[in-house]
C-alpha cells in the first residue's frame, strides 16, 4: 500500500492509504487517533474537520492525502490540553462557548489561523473570520467573543 | 470499557452493590431506590445516575450543582453519568424541556432524601438528634461547630437501601450556596481542545466500518444491487436485509466510497407534493380529525356581528439538521449487545433495538455518548437501529455513521403547519373575539417508524395520524372575552415526523404574536402598549418592559413612517409564556431589509426571561441564547425542499443555516425567581423569535411576512410587488 510521509502537530508520521485521494480528516481520526477534527458534512461547507496545513486552515475532509505529502499538518490537539490550554482555547473556555461543542475544533482552528494575521480581531473581523464556518447550537455571540478575547489574551 | 457500577463503586476501596437490573424498571417507579440515583463512594465522592442526557445543554452541570446543595458535597466531587441502561435509572429521556423540571427534581429528591439519611448516620455515630446537625462540605457536624464524621466513613461504597423519600426536606432557596451559581461545564476545555469524546469517537477492537445506502426517494425499494460496482474496494461488501442495504469495510473511507459507487437500481418512490405546493395542499385537504381546545364565551358568534382581520400563516417542514451526523457503534452477541448512541432516550433505544433484533431488552445495553447536538430526536434513533441490524448481520461490531445527505434527507421532520386566525376589536381597540385553528399533520410518532427495521421487513411503520397536532400556545396570553382554538389534524404526512425543538409553539406564536401585530396595527396602536392592555401577571408585564427598555423601545404604531434609501429599519417584539404555564419569554429586535436584494438583516435581540428559579445562570444564558440563534435560522433560512419526487434539501447549500456574519448583538437578561420552580429552559425562548422578526420587517417595510422561511427571495418579490 502506499505510504505518505508528513509531519503531524511537528512529529513524522508515516501513514498507509490504499486510495491516493483518500482525504487527510480519515487518517487524522482512524490511523492517527486524533479525534479533534470532526466529520460534518465532507463536502468543504461547514468547517468541522478544520486543520492547519503549513500554517492555512484547510478542510481535512477535502483534502487528498496525496496532496499532503512532505507538508506540516497541525490539529487542535497541538495547541493545548485540557489542562493546560493555549489562549485561543482558554478563550472559549472562558466565554463557555460550546454547547454541543462539534463545530468548536473549526471555530478553534480558524482562530489560531486569524491571529497569526490579525492578532487583534475586532468583532466585523472575528465574524468574516468565521463565514465559512457553521454552529448549529447557535453559539455564534459566544464563539465571536471568545475569539475577540483571543485576541486581547 | 465502560464502567459498571461494580467498578465504579469499587474506585478507592471494595464495595460491591448488587445493583444489577433495580435501575431498569418503567418510568413511573412508584418509589425508586435511592442508590439507583447516587452513589457514595470510600473516597467521598459522589455519582449521580440518570437517564436524563446532556446532549450539549450543560444538564450534567446542573445535576451536579442540584446534588452538591441537596446532600452539602463539594459540587467538583460530584459525577454524574447519564444515560447508561446497564447502570442508570429509567426516569424519562431528555425531551420537552423536561431535564430541569422532571430530571433535576427527581435528582433534588434523592438528594435530599441522601442528606436526611446520612444525617441520621451521623448521629448515630456522633451520638446526637439529626436536628443537632448540619451536612456541609462532606461533614457531618453539630450545628454549632465541632467534630465531625465525613460522608465517606458514614456511607462511602456502602448502598443506602432505601426507598427515595418523596417528603425528605429540601434546602430552602435561601441557603443556596452552589444552586444559582454560574460554575464553568466541565465538558468544555475538552471539547475547546479537541479531547471530548463523542460517540464518532467510539472504537472497539474489531470494528467495521458502515454506510447506509438510502433509497433515492421516499417509499422507493432496491430492484437490483450490482455487487460487483465495489469490487475494486478493499474489504468493502454489501450487507441486504429485505430493502434495507448497507456496505461495510474495515477502512472507514472504503465504506464512504462503496457507499458512493454501489450501483442500485431503485423503484419509484411515492409521489409527495413539491414544498413549493405545500401550503396550499394543505390549506385545502380536509382534515382527518378536528378538536377545539379551547372555548370560551362565543367567538364564531362575536366574529359574525364584527368588522374582522384574517390572516393565514405557514410554518414549514425543517430539519434538526445536526452539524454532525448520527453516529453509531453497536456490538450484536449472542451474550448480549451493547449499544452506544447520542440519543435522547437510551431506554427507548433499547426497546428499539430489542424489538428489532427479536430479544428481550435486557440482553442490550445502550450508553449514552455526546452527538452532535440534536435538539430533539435527529438520525440517532434510526442510527442505533442500523448499527445493530448491520453489526448482527456481520457478526462483528460496527461503527455506523450517516452522511450529510443522510441527516438532512432523513432525520424525522419538525412539521409543516398551516395557522389560520380570525379577530375583531371592540370599540375601544380591544379583542373582541379570537378565532384560532392549526391544520398539519400529526404526530410525532416517529418512534414506531425506525427506517431500517422497517425496511428490513422486521416491523411496520407506525401510522402517523393519531392525535391532534401540538398546538399549544395557539390561544393568546391576552384576554379575550370570546375565543375559540381548533386543532385540525391531516390523515397523511409526506415526510416522518418528530419533535423538533419547541414543536408546534415554534409555529402557533409566531400565528399569534404576528396577529398581535396586525391587529395593533390596524387601529394604529403601539405593539407593546396594545398587548399590555390585556395583561395583567406581573411577571408578563417585567419580562416585556424589561425587553423594550433594553432595546430603547419608543411606543409608536408599525409601520415606522417610510424611508428612503438603500436599507429600511424597524423593530419588533414578541411575548409568551410557554405552554401558558412555564416560562416567561418577551424579545425585542431592530432589523434593516435591504431594498435591492431583500435581504434581511436581524442586528439586535434583546430578551427578557423568568423560568423560575435558575439553578445555573450561565448554563441557561447559553440555552436561551442557542435557542433564539436557532430559530432565527429556522426563521431567515430553513425549509426541507423537494421536487414532487425527492427531498431536495441534502447539504449546507440547499438547506443553509444562519451564519456568522448575520448574526445579532444579543443581549439577555435572566429574571430570577429563588421561591418558585424551575421551569427547563430548552425551547421557551425559541417560540417568540419568528413573529418578533415579522413585526420588526412589518415595521420597517409595511410588508407583512407571513409564511417561514423569510428568504431574501421571498421579502424583494414582495417589496417590489
Ligand atoms: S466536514 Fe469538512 S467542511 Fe464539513
Ligand atoms: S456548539 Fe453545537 S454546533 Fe456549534
Amino acid at each position: 500500500m502506499p505510504t505518505y510521509k508528513f509531519k503531524v502537530n511537528d512529529r513524522d508520521v508515516s501513514v498507509e492509504s490504499w486510495d491516493p485521494d483518500q482525504p487527510l480528516l480519515y487518517l487524522l481520526r482512524n490511523t492517527l487517533d486524533l479525534h479533534g477534527p470532526k466529520f460534518g458534512c465532507g463536502l468543504g461547507q461547514c468547517g468541522a474537520c478544520a486543520v492547519l496545513v503549513d500554517g492555512k486552515v484547510a478542510r481535512s475532509c477535502v483534502t487528498p492525502i496525496r496532496t499532503v505529502a512532505g507538508k506540516s499538518v497541525t490539529t487542535i490537539e497541538a495547541f493545548g490540553t485540557p489542562e493546560n490550554p493555549d489562549k485561543v482555547q482558554a478563550a472559549f473556555i472562558a466565554e463557555q462557548a460550546a454547547q454541543c461543542g462539534y463545530c468548536t475544533n473549526g471555530m478553534v482552528m480558524a482562530t489560531e489561523a486569524l491571529l497569526k494575521t490579525t492578532p487583534h480581531p475586532t468583532l466585523e473581523q472575528a465574524k468574516t473570520a468565521l463565514s465559512g464556518h457553521l454552529c448549529r447550537c447557535g453559539t455564534h455571540t459566544r464563539i465571536l467573543a471568545a475569539v475577540v478575547r483571543a485576541g486581547k489574551a | 470499557m465502560n464502567p459498571t457500577r461494580r467498578t465504579l463503586l469499587k474506585t478507592g476501596a471494595a464495595l460491591i452493590v448488587s445493583f444489577s437490573l433495580k435501575g431498569q424498571g418503567p418510568t413511573a417507579q412508584a418509589a425508586p431506590e435511592l442508590d439507583s440515583f447516587i452513589a457514595v463512594h470510600p473516597d467521598g465522592k459522589v455519582t449521580v445516575f440518570t437517564s436524563h442526557v446532556d446532549p450539549g445543554t450543560g444538564i450534567r452541570m446542573v445535576y451536579a450543582q442540584i446534588t452538591a446543595e441537596e446532600m452539602g458535597i463539594p459540587v467538583d466531587r460530584i459525577t454524574v453519568i447519564d444515560g447508561d441502561t446497564g447502570i442508570v435509572p429509567n426516569h424519562g429521556g431528555t425531551g420537552g424541556s423536561s431535564g430541569v423540571p422532571r430530571g433535576g427534581a427527581d435528582i433534588r429528591q434523592a438528594a435530599a432524601t441522601a442528606r436526611k439519611a446520612l444525617l441520621d448516620l451521623g448521629a448515630k455515630k456522633l451520638s446526637a438528634p439529626a436536628d443537632s446537625l448540619t451536612l456541609e462540605g462532606g461533614i457531618v457536624r453539630p450545628n454549632g461547630g465541632g467534630t465531625g464524621v465525613s460522608v465517606s466513613e458514614l456511607i462511602g461504597g456502602k448502598r443506602f437501601d432505601l426507598k427515595v423519600d418523596p417528603k425528605a426536606p429540601q434546602r430552602k432557596p435561601a441557603t443556596y450556596t452552589v444552586v444559582g451559581k454560574p460554575i464553568l461545564r466541565t465538558d468544555v476545555p475538552r471539547k475547546s481542545t479537541g479531547r471530548f469524546a463523542y460517540v464518532h469517537d467510539h472504537k472497539i477492537p474489531g470494528m467495521l466500518h458502515a454506510r447506509v445506502i438510502r433509497p433515492t426517494a421516499i417509499g422507493a425499494k432496491p430492484e437490483a444491487v450490482d455487487e460487483a460496482s465495489i469490487r475494486a474496494i478493499p474489504d468493502a461488501r454489501v450487507v441486504r436485509l429485505g430493502d434495507f442495504l448497507a456496505v461495510v469495510a474495515k477502512d472507514e473511507w472504503a465504506a464512504v466510497r462503496a457507499a458512493r459507487e454501489l450501483k442500485v437500481t431503485w423503484s419509484e418512490g411515492r409521489a409527495m407534493t413539491p414544498s413549493a405546493n405545500l401550503a396550499a395542499e394543505i390549506a385545502r385537504t380536509k382534515p382527518e380529525r378536528e378538536q377545539e381546545v379551547v372555548k370560551k364565551g362565543d367567538a364564531p358568534a362575536a366574529l359574525a356581528g364584527a368588522k374582522t382581520l384574517k390572516a393565514t400563516y405557514y410554518w414549514p417542514f425543517q430539519s434538526h439538521a445536526s452539524l454532525g451526523p448520527s453516529c453509531s457503534v453497536a456490538d450484536v452477541k449472542d451474550s448480549g449487545v451493547s449499544v452506544w448512541s447520542s440519543t435522547q432516550d437510551v431506554f427507548g433505544v433499547r426497546g428499539l433495538v430489542a424489538r428489532t433484533l427479536n430479544i428481550q431488552p435486557a440482553k442490550v445495553r445502550v450508553v449514552y455518548m455526546d452527538g452532535s447536538g440534536s435538539y430533539g430526536s435527529n438520525g440517532a434513533y434510526d442510527a442505533a437501529a442500523d448499527a445493530a441490524l448491520i453489526s448482527k448481520a456481520v457478526g462483528a461490531p460496527v461503527r455506523l455513521q450517516w452522511s450529510r445527505q443522510d441527516e438532512l434527507v432523513w432525520d424525522p421532520k419538525g412539521p409543516a403547519h398551516m395557522l389560520e386566525v380570525t379577530g375583531a376589536l371592540d370599540k375601544d381597540g380591544r379583542i373582541l373575539a379570537w378565532d384560532s385553528s392549526a391544520i398539519g399533520p400529526a404526530g410525532p410518532q416517529w418512534t414506531g417508524s425506525a427506517l431500517s427495521p422497517v425496511a428490513a421487513g422486521l416491523a411496520t411503520a407506525a401510522p402517523q395520524g393519531q392525535g391532534v397536532p401540538v398546538i399549544q400556545n395557539l390561544d393568546p396570553p391576552y384576554a379575550i372575552p370570546n375565543l375559540r382554538v381548533t386543532g385540525k389534524q391531516l390523515k397523511d404526512t409526506p415526510i416522518r415526523l418528530s419533535n423538533l425543538r419547541a414543536p408546534g409553539k415554534i409555529a402557533t406564536v409566531f400565528a399569534v404574536e404576528s396577529f398581535m401585530d396586525e391587529l395593533a396595527a390596524s387601529v394604529a396602536s403601539d405593539p407593546i402598549a396594545f398587548r399590555k392592555q390585556g395583561l395583567t401577571d406581573p411577571r408578563a408585564l417585567a419580562v416585556i418592559d424589561k425587553a423594550a427598555a433594553m432595546l430603547g423601545w419608543k411606543p409608536r404604531p408599525s409601520p415606522a413612517p417610510k424611508q428612503t434609501g438603500p436599507k429600511m429599519t424597524g423593530r419588533g417584539m414578541a411575548y409568551m409564556r410557554y405552554k401558558h404555564a412555564e416560562n416567561y419569554v418577551a424579545m425585542a429586535m431592530e432589523v434593516e431589509v435591504e431594498k435591492a436584494t431583500g435581504k434581511i438583516r436581524v442586528t439586535r435581540i434583546t430578551c427578557a426571561h423568568d423560568c423560575g428559579l435558575i439553578i445555573n445562570p450561565d448554563g441557561l444564558r447559553n440555552q436561551v441564547e442557542g435557542n433564539i440563534l436557532q430559530t432565527l435560522s429556522r426563521t431567515l433560512h430553513e425549509e426541507v425542499l423537494s421536487d414532487g419526487k425527492r427531498i431536495t434539501s441534502v447539504d449546507w447549500v440547499s438547506y443553509p443555516l444562519l451564519r456568522f456574519p448575520d448574526a445579532p448583538k444579543l443581549e439577555v437578561a435572566l429574571i430570577n425567581q429563588p421561591e418558585l420552580p424551575s421551569h427547563g429552559a430548552g425551547e421557551a425562548a425559541c417560540a417568540p423569535v419568528a413573529a418578533a422578526v415579522a413585526n420588526a420587517v412589518f415595521d420597517a417595510t409595511g410588508i407583512r411576512l407571513r409564511d417561514v422561511p423569510f428568504t431574501a427571495a421571498k421579502v424583494k418579490l414582495k417589496l417590489s410587488a
